[in-house]
Parts: C-alpha cells; structure tokens; sequence
C-alpha cells in the first residue's frame, strides 16, 4: 500500500482497526486558525469602542466564539464522541453555576460596601 | 497514555494493544475520556479563580480599571496570536501522527514548544516589569512613583533609558499623613481615610520618610483618583496568569517527551493516542489564555 492510498484508507472507512479517529483535513485548521486571528483582532478593536457595559459582553462572546471553535476542531469535538462534548459542557455549566451564584450573592451585598474597601482587606 | 504503549505479546493482538481492551478502537475511546475528565478537573481548577476574579471585579471595577493601565496590551494580544499559532502547530502535529508522517510531526512539535517558549519569554518581560516597579500581590504592593507616570506610556516601560529619566525627576510625595497611617497598618479610622480621598498605600519607605520630613504636600495631586487595594487587581493577576504559565510550563514539558518520543519512532497510525492527549491538554491552556487576555488586558 502506497503512502497516499493508505491516508485516503484512514480518513473514509470507519471499520475497525483501520480506522481509530477522525483525521481533520488541515485546510480545515488552517481555516479555523485564520478565524480566530480575526477574532483576536476584532477582540483588540472593539476595546477602542466605548460601549459601556456591553465591552465586557462583546469581549467574552468573541472570547466564547473562539473556544467554541478550539474545542470542535482543534479539539476535535466536531468529529468525536458526543459523550466528550457532554463532558466538557458540563464542566463549564458548573463553572458557570459557581461565577453566577458566587455573583449574585456578592452583588446583594453591594449596598453595605464601603467604596475603595475590599471584603476581607484590612487596612 | 501509558496504557496505549502497553506491549503485551502473545496474545494474537495489536502490539499497542492493552489485552483488556477488545479493540485498539475501544482503547483510543477510553484512554480520550480519561483525558478529558482529567481537563474537566482543570476548568474546574481555574473556575475557582474566575469566580475571585468575577467577585473582585463586580464589587470593585475601579480597581481593575485602574490595575488594567499598567498591562500592556501588545505584549498580551503578541502572546495570545502565539498561543493560538502553536494550538494550530500542534493540531497539525497530531494530523501528522495520524497519517504517519514522522518528519512533519517533529516539525510541528517542535515549532509548538518554541510559540511555548515564546509566550513564556513574554511572559517573563512582563512580570520583570511588574516586579520592578512593585507593583505585586498583597503587602508586596509597593508602586514606585515613576510607574505611575509610565503607565500612560508603554514605550517609556520598554525603552530603559527613559525610565531611569522618569526614576530621577520624580520625586514620590503623597499625602504624608494618609501614607504614614497606611504604612503603620494601624486601625485607621474609616472616616479619616476616607475623608482625605487619596491614599498613598505603598510608597516605599524612603518615600514615606520624604513625605513625613516635608508634611503635607500639594504634589499628592499627581497620584490622583487612585482607587485603594489595586493590589488585589495583581493579586488575581499573578495568580491567573501565573498558574497558567506554570500549565504551559507543563505543556512545554509534555511536548519535549513526545518529541523525543517521535523522533525515536515510537508512533504511528495505530498508536498516535499519546500525540493526540498532549495536543488536548496544550488546546486547553490556549482556551484558558482566550479568556484571561480580554478579562485582564482588555478592560474598558
């Protein structure tokens, strides 16, 4: 078997034993990896905007858009189980849960601050 | 990833092959879960700092837009198009794995811990800088006066002589009194410092005993609506940055041994499994960078 038959061999057939895991063709990450420069300058261009509080919100849906790709192509999430996609969402629901009550608690505290004064921060 | 470099002969199997695996298929699928239980452990890891972060900045935005001016964004947006650049290497990497291409691999490997060592170089730039000027976690927290100058401009932190220029014509005078009681660590009364608005918390102590031979000062004026604690903007700086530095630190290392692994051969198309785990962990560290660049240089 010659070298390019047996890559087209690995990346069509799915038997077993000829075919462990999906091969992602490189024109594909290549692709990905010129959108996530975009993404990176479009990240650094949109701090130059005064938004308000929408920065922080467009910083973090780039930054989100940017994983999203990592993970389903340079990860291969795409292409693999769905049961490690499974295991990776969760992992995040939950860091997502501990940021957001973790927040909503402190911020019910927000009126009893003392400006300038950090919980926990002794002079 | 041991277990894919199991060699149990006499079985009739695949030589990668553990036996307690039916298929080298099953095996790839196991030992891929593993990893990425183990990556969840990591998330988890870091979620407990980005909950710090999240508290820290929803009770106290001025510190962190403060803190932000003295990061240098060029340095962070260089160190995260290297970061993805070597996630793109080492995707490319595990490709060549796949397809057998053995020279292709040692090519992207190496490259991938060169873009590692290239984050860690800046990284390294950058924290000198922090550490000159004091500006650290915690009682570590001692700014010098010509940092603040600087850090309106990037190119005088970069360019040395500049600095020593901005080291001798500035002379930190801070409100003596508010300075003295910060420095005491004594209970200060919250209305008094409060009252008095600028607080020098961490002049140096040379400074302190300038400002306490002078008293007060009109030149307090220069270290305007300075918020007090930034130090915790660095304290959950180093923290973030540093223990992802430590993960690419570890990621560089992990890469070293599959290169040497690769250049003595050890993989091909049926056994690429540990190529593929070692890319997994180094995406992730490039997934937890795209987050701390915009939460930390990119404050607005």
């Amino acid at each position: 078997m010659t070298e390019t038959s047996k890559t087209s061999n690995y990346e069509n057939t799915f038997q077993e034993e000829e075919h462990i895991a999906h091969i992602v063709p490189w024109q594909v990450l290549l692709y990905v990896w010129a959108v996530l420069m975009v993404l990176t300058y479009f990240t650094v261009l949109a701090v130059k905007f005064n938004l308000g509080a929408l920065n922080l919100w467009i910083a973090m849906g780039i930054a989100t858009l940017k994983a999203t790709l990592v993970a389903l192509y340079f990860m291969h999430l795409r292409y693999e189980r769905a049961f490690y996609s499974f295991v990776f969402i969760a992992s995040l629901f939950f860091v997502l849960l501990f940021v957001g009550l973790a927040l909503m608690d402190t911020i019910s505290y927000h009126p009893e601050l003392i400006p300038g004064y950090a919980p926990g921060v002794g002079q | 990833m041991k277990g894919a470099e199991n060699v149990h002969g006499g079985h009739g199997q695949h030589a990668h092959l553990a036996h307690h695996f039916t298929s080298l298929k099953q095996q790839y699928e196991s030992t891929k879960l593993g990893m990425w239980l183990f990556l969840i452990t990591e998330v988890l890891l870091f979620g407990g700092l980005f909950v710090a972060y999240s508290v820290y900045r929803a009770n106290h935005p001025e510190i962190f837009i403060y803190g932000h001016k003295y990061l240098d964004t060029r340095l962070g947006a260089i160190n995260t198009v290297i970061l993805i650049c070597s996630s793109l290497t080492i995707a490319l990497g595990v490709r060549c794995a796949q397809l057998g291409q053995r020279g292709l691999l040692i090519l992207f490997l190496a490259l991938t811990i060169l873009g590692g060592l290239g984050f860690l170089g800046i990284k390294y730039v950058e924290y000198e800088q922090k550490w000159k000027h004091g500006l650290l976690w915690g009682k570590l927290y001692k700014p010098q006066a010509h940092s603040e100058r600087e850090m309106n401009s990037v190119e005088s932190i970069e360019n040395p002589e500049n600095r020593d220029t901005a080291t001798t014509n500035s002379i930190p005078l801070g409100n003596a009194q508010t300075a003295s009681e910060a420095n005491n660590g004594a209970d200060t009364s919250l209305e008094q410092t409060q009252s008095t608005g600028i607080i020098v918390e961490a002049t140096s102590r040379t400074n302190l005993n300038q400002a306490e031979t002078q008293g007060h000062s009109p030149e307090s004026a220069t270290i305007e609506d300075k918020p007090k604690n930034v130090q915790l903007f660095f304290a959950v700086y180093f923290a973030m940055t540093g223990l992802h530095g430590l993960h690419v630190l570890i990621g560089i290392i992990a890469i070293s041994v599959i290169l040497v692994m690769a250049v003595k051969g050890k993989f091909s198309p049926m056994n690429f499994t540990a190529v593929d785990l070692t890319g997994l962990y180094w995406h992730l560290v490039d997934l937890i960078w795209i987050y701390l660049f915009p939460l930390f240089y990119l404050i607005h």
